[in-house]
């Protein structure tokens, strides 16, 4: 398939792996500690474990999952108010695959459908816009969620909603901005990171120049990257490289999809919609200032926290629960008592179980031998 | 969630509510191409150009003569000798 088997090639994946261990030995050299570079996208995440990425890459070089799967760093209050407005019953909730099994305080969506709500996993927003067109007595609502990469979508349905001047259609609010969490991250003293890979497809609609402050405050290298295999290897290659020379820049792996600049027609389209939230509450990380997205006024009636009247409770995770130490690189997932016993993708007790994007199921499906060799270097 | 997929446009389907339909590996597809047409992409000139679809819109053209620059960026790697021999190279000059 054109633009994705080249960037799979095996020669080509063999040789850049070989001048990263290169690299890396050398930087190791003269430091006690791994390199430890952030990978900040789920969605790297999923493809790290898929391809084995981690087992083929030097000892040295440690990759740390970001909170970049939304699903993940949704909090429970959250899935608890969405689970109010699915139970509705003249609602028909429409969600991504993803979000459907995330464990709210008492229950998923899942277990919701199954005890009668009219839940239905739709693959686009215009796919829940339709859903509504056909069904004019029901009140549908869409699940909104993800990064910059789902937030123009969601913008531009509304839009569309507005000019068929559709009537029982609503957007369940859930969007988040990255750059406010990779600064809270950062402002962490004890965060200990050398290095970033950048989501590829979130820099497609927001540009490289958003990142300048992590290269230029934190002297951190920052590599823009795309999601083959060769992408990720090229992109590690290229901050291992800025490791190396002592440099520090915004540098942009994936230049067929990523420009300086980003998307302005996707960018205007969540302007004219979407307003940042004074704070959103994550997952984990607690709450980051200016990191959600909220529906304007102008749009009000497209807005399902305005339209339906919500529990709106902050819903603690239990103690046990590791979720935020595994999401900043603090903890290996195999580290919480509960991994694999208690919380596993069957039954998921944290967040990080659920989607194949979060850190937690990656290492439970792929990650068993690795988890031990870790333990053994890492005393 | 971000994950995206290349598509290819095959026809413009109404300029108006900007549907267009995509060839995804063999897999056809109606989405939303409002995020890719400007003064100098009007929709009638997206037709055979190559977009990441992502839930069902097209978030952006991709650009071939890139990916092949970053092939060959890839390419000109080497083998690491010629790397060892030149970061020796360096420094030794620092
Ligand atoms: S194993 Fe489960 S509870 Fe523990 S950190 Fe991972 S997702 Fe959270």
């Amino acid at each position: 398939m054109k633009f994705i088997d080249e960037f799979r090639d095996h020669t080509r994946a063999r040789q850049t792996l070989e001048h990263i261990t290169t690299l890396v030995e050398r930087i190791c050299r003269d430091r006690a500690a791994p390199l430890r570079i952030m990978e900040v996208c789920g969605g790297h995440t999923h493809a790290i474990f898929h391809y084995g990425l981690e087992a083929m890459l030097p000892k040295q070089l440690e990759l740390i999952h970001g909170p970049g799967c939304p699903v993940c760093v949704l909090p429970m209050g959250r899935v608890d108010d969405c689970l109010a407005i699915a139970e509705r019953p003249e609602v028909i909730l429409a969600t991504f695959g993803d979000a459907i099994r995330v464990p709210g305080s008492r229950k998923s969506l899942l277990q919701a459908k199954a005890e009668g709500a009219d839940v239905r996993i739709v693959y686009s927003p215009m796919d829940a816009l339709d859903l509504a067109i056909r069904h004019p007595e029901r009140e549908v609502v869409f699940f909104g969620l993800g990064f910059e990469t789902t937030i123009p979508s969601t913008a531009l349905t509304i839009t569309q909603a507005q000019r068929q001047r559709i009537t029982n259609f609503s957007v369940f609010c859930n969007h988040i901005t990255i750059i406010p969490t990779l600064k809270a991250i950062l402002e962490n003293p004890d965060h200990r990171l050398d290095g970033f890979l950048g989501p590829g497809h979130v820099s497609m609609i927001i540009g490289t120049e958003p990142y300048r402050f992590i290269a230029e405050h934190y002297r951190c290298p920052v590599v823009i990257s795309g999601f083959e295999p060769l992408d990720m290897l090229q992109s590690l290659l290229m901050v291992v490289r800025q490791l190396h020379d002592g440099r520090a820049e915004v540098e942009n792996q994936y230049q067929r999809l990523v420009s300086r600049d980003g998307n302005p027609a996707a960018l205007q389209a969540v302007h004219e919609v979407y307003e940042s939230r004074q704070s959103c509450e994550w997952r984990g990380l607690g709450p980051i200032e200016d990191s959600g997205m909220q529906i304007r006024q102008a749009y009000a009636a497209y807005d399902a926290e305005r339209k339906f009247s919500l529990p709106n409770q902050q819903v603690a995770d239990p103690e046990a629960l590791r979720c935020g130490e595994v999401l900043t690189g603090n903890l290996k997932p195999w580290q919480c008592e509960l991994f694999g016993s208690q919380c596993s993708p069957e039954s998921p007790c944290g967040a990080l179980m659920v989607s194949s994007e979060g850190a937690c199921a990656a290492y439970f499906q792929y990650g068993g031998p690795r988890a031990e060799q870790h333990e053994e270097v890492s005393p | 969630m971000c994950l995206g997929i290349p598509g290819q446009i095959i026809t413009i389907d109404d300029i108006d509510n900007r549907l267009a339909t995509v060839d995804v590996s063999g897999v056809r597809r109606q989405i939303n191409i409002a995020c890719i047409i400007d003064d100098a992409h009007p929709p009638e000139s997206c037709v055979g150009d190559w977009v990441l679809v992502h839930v069902g819109f097209a978030l952006n053209r991709i650009d071939a003569a890139a990916a092949e620059r970053t092939l060959a960026m890839l390419d000109m790697l080497g083998d690491t000798h010629e790397l060892d021999a030149l970061i020796d190279s360096q420094e030794k000059r620092q």
